[in-house]
């Protein structure tokens, strides 16, 4: 009885969570361009979102900045963590709630401010700005997932390959970084994922005329809502939730082995 | 003795304005396993990573085989260190981990595998080849850890702390291994350690360190039966260590009685500490010793009883084989040549004194 009332319970939780996104995938599929009625399975929505260019352009923007920033903050995030084990606790703590603040600010003040910041050095709004953005985003998120590692780390496996004759580089590169490989990986997906996903900071910092998908839909959503809409939405859910997948299951496999 | 190996000149080291060494001078033979002994803090692992390369002290010289090599980094450096908590690599096999300093090398593929196989007999441990790290008990990657030290042919192996993680049976077993292994290579062994009988059992010699100076230097017989100073005294084993006044040459007054003992040069009418350890105290009958006491405690101890006997206001620790219950009175006896005489420190700051060697 008892066990009977949990799982309703927990069934409740996850109707109300993907209730929403559920309806918005079955709209997807919809034959009939209205809400209200279904018109039959079909997939010309998927199809016409396709032919759209101004759709795959923004959806080429998406992925160059997710990849181009999520790669650059992955490396200033990583080196980050490897300079600040070598810091005074004092000053790694400091360090440490420096990063933090990015994450817990709002997204509408840090994008503003991002704003603000390029207007007075007088850079020219375009895909420059959004990638600078979500590079300053992103790494945050890299240091909160490779610090772990780190700590975990012997400190003395980088000085038993300098004992057995290993140079400085030689040593982080065949000792230390696969170590902290499961943690890179999984900061790197993250920041993957923040970039995909963000929409206020890349609306603050865009340029006329240059979008990502989520600036995309915004625009389209003013004009009305399309039924193209309900796919590229789908689609977006669907990458976000695999890539959350993977970040979970990331990790685990490397330690199992 | 062998040739002189090693030497450690000057060397002082300090961390943000503490002292950890203080002009330290030691010198280390072919073939010789020294231990570094001494208390958490004493400078021993400092000691130990100034030799590896780790660290470079701020001031003094490392001289290695006629050569100075203070400012020369450790993967330029003759010799190999096996680290306290093993630093194996994880994400490499054991054969990986082992070939990983010979690969460096550029040495030859059947080198390499001979140089393996070698290695695994040589710690007990053949057809571990492709296992992981991880799935190995502690001992055995401690073996690995030797293994992948010793394939590279140092001339000297330093160990820092290598069993302080083992259970104390298993710790007993690496200590004879650590034995046999040292005499089938033919280098030089530098220990670090905190454990006095891990000390005493396997050295050729001890360096007992103190608050970053040598307290004392010698064989684990003579630091045991002749410690220099207080320190080195109660740091190894238990001992009695009693006020004394030294009458003359070979006589001894302990708390009121006087005692023949063996010490000479001490001078006359100087007061002196006396150590006896308590497995050389006597208990006899009463009147039959030089001193009469009652016994206070007793704690049976497997080899031996543990017995607190009071005699002239001190409270003596005596290790018999022999019960003598609570509240016996009995008498005190001791060999001559079981009293060791020792010079008071004139202050407290002398009680970590520099020792010229």
């Amino acid at each position: 009885m008892k066990n009977a009332a949990k799982k309703i319970y927990i069934g409740l939780i996850i109707l109300f969570l993907y209730a929403p996104i559920g309806t918005l995938m079955v709209l997807s599929l919809n034959a009939s361009k209205t809400r209200a009625k279904w018109g039959g399975f079909s997939i010309k929505w998927y199809i016409a979102l396709f032919q759209n260019e101004e759709i795959l352009r923004a959806l080429v923007n998406t992925l160059l900045i997710a990849l181009l920033s999520s790669l650059v903050a992955t490396m200033i995030g990583t080196i980050a963590c490897i300079a600040m084990t070598g810091m005074k606790r004092q000053a790694k703590s400091i360090l440490m709630g420096i990063t933090n603040i990015p994450m817990l600010n709002a997204d509408i003040v840090t994008g503003v401010s991002l704003m603000l910041l390029y207007i007075s050095l007088g850079i020219r709004f375009g895909m420059g700005t959004i990638l600078l953005s979500h590079i300053t985003f992103n790494i945050p998120y890299v240091i909160l997932s490779v610090m772990p590692r780190m700590k975990q780390l012997n400190p003395s496996t980088f000085e038993a390959a300098l004992d057995l004759g290993s140079s400085h580089i030689n040593a982080f590169f065949k000792v230390v970084f696969p170590d902290l490989l499961p943690g890179i990986l999984s900061g790197f997906l993250m920041a993957f994922t923040m970039s995909l996903d963000d929409f206020i900071i890349t609306h603050f910092t865009k340029g006329v005329g240059v979008d990502t998908l989520s600036t995309k839909i915004y625009t389209e959503i003013k004009k009305g809502i399309k039924p193209e809409m309900y796919a590229l939405s789908s689609l977006i859910f669907v990458t976000v939730l695999t890539l959350l997948i993977l970040i979970n299951l990331s990790p685990d496999k490397k330690e199992k082995k | 003795m062998n040739k002189e190996l090693i030497q450690l000149i000057d060397i002082s080291k300090s961390f943000d304005g503490q002292m950890v060494l203080d002009e330290l001078n030691l010198s280390i033979h072919e073939n010789e396993f020294v231990t570094l002994l001494g208390p958490s803090g004493c400078g021993k692992t400092t000691t130990l990573r100034i030799l590896g390369g780790f660290a470079s002290p701020d001031t003094g010289r490392v001289v290695f085989d006629g050569q100075d090599i203070t400012r020369i980094p450790p993967n330029k450096r003759q010799l190999n260190t096996v680290f306290q908590k093993y630093a194996l690599f994880t994400h490499m096999t054991i054969a990986e981990n082992i070939a990983f300093g010979l690969k460096i090398k550029k040495k030859t593929k059947s080198y390499i595998d001979d140089k393996i196989r070698y290695a695994l007999k040589l710690v007990n441990l053949e057809g571990y080849e492709n296992r992981m790290p991880d799935s190995l008990s502690g001992g055995q990657q401690q073996r690995i850890a030797i293994a992948r030290a010793i394939v590279n042919e140092p001339k000297v192996l330093l160990l820092d702390e290598p069993l302080g993680a083992l259970d104390l049976k298993l710790r007993q077993e690496m200590q004879y291994e650590l034995i046999r292994m040292k005499n089938e290579l033919g280098i030089t062994f530098v220990y670090v350690t905190h454990d006095q009988e891990e000390a005493l059992t396997m050295s050729d010699t001890i360096v007992v360190m103190n608050q970053g100076y040598i307290q004392q230097i010698g064989s684990p017989e003579s630091i045991y039966n002749e410690p220099e100073n207080a320190f080195v005294a109660d740091f190894i084993g238990d001992s009695n260590i009693i006020p004394a006044t030294m009458i003359k040459d070979e006589l001894v007054e302990i708390l009121g009685t006087r005692f023949a003992c063996v010490d000479t040069g001490f001078g006359v009418n100087k007061p002196v500490d006396a150590v006896i350890r308590p497995e050389d105290v006597i208990l006899v009958e009463p009147d039959n010793g030089s001193i009469n006491g009652v016994v206070t405690h007793l704690i049976f101890k497997g080899v031996h009883y543990e017995m607190e006997v009071t005699a002239n206001g001190y409270e003596w620790l005596v290790h018999s084989t022999t019960l003598y219950p609570v509240g016996k009175e009995v008498g005190i006896q001791v060999d001559p040549f079981n009293i060791q005489i020792m010079n008071k420190p004139e202050s407290e700051d002398e009680e970590a004194v520099a020792i010229d060697i």
